[in-house]
């Protein structure tokens, strides 16, 4: 768990963050949203110190940080960034290594953990731990990133815009990572990011940040629903809250189960159970369809999802 | 290690010409007849160069190490308010002839080797510490703040991280320092530190092109074998990271 109160941080007479309280329990997302300069990326920053807090406390499972050793604290904590920040002159095998070999692992400990984690970014450690980072593409440098944050399996992860520089469909497919690795891992994240469609996927709650203040924290169905100021409601975009809306809900919560799978209709359109409502929409929208059949996994057909559904579920 | 196969080759031209400089004889004698003295007797070549090879070796040492270590100090949190000082300086430096620096060391050293010394470490400093701050600063600033935000110490950034990725362009800086300082320490022989500058002072004062043009040759073949040198382990330096290219 994380707590900050009444932190604030100033450089000379500027106010980069001014007075926050925030907990991050343990276990959950929490992600800073905001425009550039609203302070979210400095927030992170004091809670690793690597800036220091002018004013307020912030603790880590009830420590307060500045009596941690700075380098420990460091250690337990998986930092990932824009741009990477993996170190050009060593392999990839040897950037994920980093922290582990800083706490002293054991080499075969070290081998091991570095291929489980490549594996589990899905990246095949025989093609890619001897590779250097310049011969990665920006989505496999960053999926790197994330296994070096992850390494040595700390209790915290932060992440400072780690997808910022990514292209649509690659930070996509990262995010859907993210949430599948965080449904295995369970780490308590700090996640920092401009993108509201990012922030509203990947948290379990939002603090939207702006001019070094917390304007709202919240789940981001609530945040939806109810936006705390006119400057939030414009960052959700007021015109599409809907769709966002319907973009949290899955589709295997709103259908109508059928009391046994069984075997799909290979002919009809269909959807996938974890797929969105939102996503739901668009296939029935383009397929001008009024109900649809919603598969598992494994590919049998285990409900049925009619257009009310999508009405009734996503309000 | 093939790249080391040029430099071993103008090594021997050098060790050679230094060793067995009388087989020239007739050639010097063919543009200079009437000359009496053909070859620079008065020291052995080898023991000229050698001389030569320690002052730049030491001057060379004592160059680096000052300017990496300011480099480094400079480029800390804590010694960032130098950073123009230092530049400034080194830059000073660079403006001095040699010949006015080894005049201005020799009333406080004397005549002899130690004020060429001084001279050589004075004028091999600026090429290396610009290419330090130019290197440390070129790492870029996600590298430094990931090596610090995942718990390295600033011990463990700056030699894991920050001089493996400056080492390349620290070591051009070097090979830049060390070349000059080879031309410059011949000057050295006008105030009595012997080295290759000597036959071509002897030559200058006695109107015998035979003696410059023998301390000339082997001044240049010690320029190259040094600068090939260099290169060969600029090229080391590169050649994991450039394999590792190409089998990508």
């Amino acid at each position: 768990m994380i707590e900050l109160k009444g932190v604030s941080c100033r450089f000379g007479s500027t106010v980069a963050v001014d007075a926050i309280n925030l907990t991050v329990e343990t276990g959950e997302v929490c992600v800073l949203v905001g425009s550039s300069g609203c302070g979210k990326s400095t927030t992170l920053r004091m809670i690793n110190r690597l800036l220091p807090h002018s004013a307020g406390e912030i603790s880590v499972d009830g420590q307060d940080i500045r009596r941690i050793d700075v380098r420990k604290l460091r250690l337990n904590m998986g930092y990932a960034i824009q741009g990477t920040g993996l170190f050009p002159h060593w392999t990839v095998a040897r950037n994920v290594a980093l922290v582990p070999k800083l706490l002293g692992w054991s080499r075969d400990r070290i081998t091991t953990r570095v291929d489980e984690l490549l594996t589990l970014l899905g990246l095949a450690p025989e093609t890619f731990a001897n590779k250097y980072p310049e011969q990665l593409s920006g989505g496999q440098a960053q999926r790197v990133g994330v296994a070096r944050a992850l390494a040595a399996d700390p209790n915290i992860l932060l992440m400072d815009e780690p997808f910022g520089a990514l292209d649509a469909i690659t930070r996509d497919n990262l995010q859907n990572e993210m949430l599948r690795i965080q449904r295995q891992v369970h780490k308590t994240t700090v996640f920092v990011t401009h993108d509201i469609d990012e922030a509203l996927r990947l948290a379990t709650r939002i603090a939207v940040m702006d001019q070094g203040r917390i304007l709202q924290h919240d789940t981001p169905e609530n945040i939806l629903r109810s936006p705390a100021n006119a400057f939030v409601e414009n960052l959700l975009g007021s015109q599409d809250r809907g769709l966002k809306l319907s973009a949290l809900r899955r589709v295997g919560d709103a259908m109508s189960r059928h009391p046994q799978p069984c075997e799909p209709d290979l002919e009809t359109d269909w959807l996938s159970e974890d797929d969105s409502l939102r996503q739901a929409l668009s296939v029935m929208l383009w397929h001008e369809a009024e109900q649809l059949p919603v598969r598992d996994a494994g590919g049998a057909e285990i409900g049925v999802l009619s257009r009310d559904q999508i009405w009734t579920g996503a309000t | 290690m093939r790249v080391f196969i040029r430099p071993c080759v103008w090594l021997l031209a050098l060790l050679f010409c230094a060793s067995f400089m009388s087989v020239f004889e007739a050639l010097f004698g063919w543009f200079q007849p009437g000359q009496t003295s053909l070859i620079y007797q008065r020291a052995g070549f080898l023991s000229l160069l050698q001389n030569h090879v320690l002052l730049v070796l030491i001057s060379g040492s004592i160059g680096t190490a000052m300017a990496v270590s300011a480099g480094i100090l400079v480029t800390r949190g804590w010694g960032r308010d130098f950073l123009p000082l230092a530049s400034q300086v080194a830059s000073i430096g660079q403006t001095f002839p040699p010949v006015a620096v080894l005049a201005l060391a020799v009333p406080v050293l004397g005549f002899g080797e130690a004020p060429t010394l001084m001279a050589l470490v004075l004028y091999g400093l600026l090429p290396i510490l610009r290419n330090t701050l130019v290197g440390l600063d070129g790492i870029a600033p996600a590298v430094k703040e990931a090596a610090s935000g995942m718990g390295m110490s600033p011990t463990q950034v700056l030699l894991k991280v920050e001089l493996p990725l400056a080492g390349r362009v620290i070591l051009a800086g070097v090979r830049t320092s060390v070349t000059i300082n080879i031309a410059t320490a011949a000057i050295g022989s006008t105030i009595g530190a012997r080295t290759l500058g000597d036959p071509v002072i002897a030559g200058l004062v006695n109107g015998n092109t035979g003696y410059v043009l023998q301390g000339a040759l082997l001044i240049g073949l010690l320029a190259i074998t040094t600068d090939s040198l260099f290169e060969a382990l600029q090229r080391t330096w590169s050649q994991r990271l450039l394999a590792a290219a190409v089998a990508g």
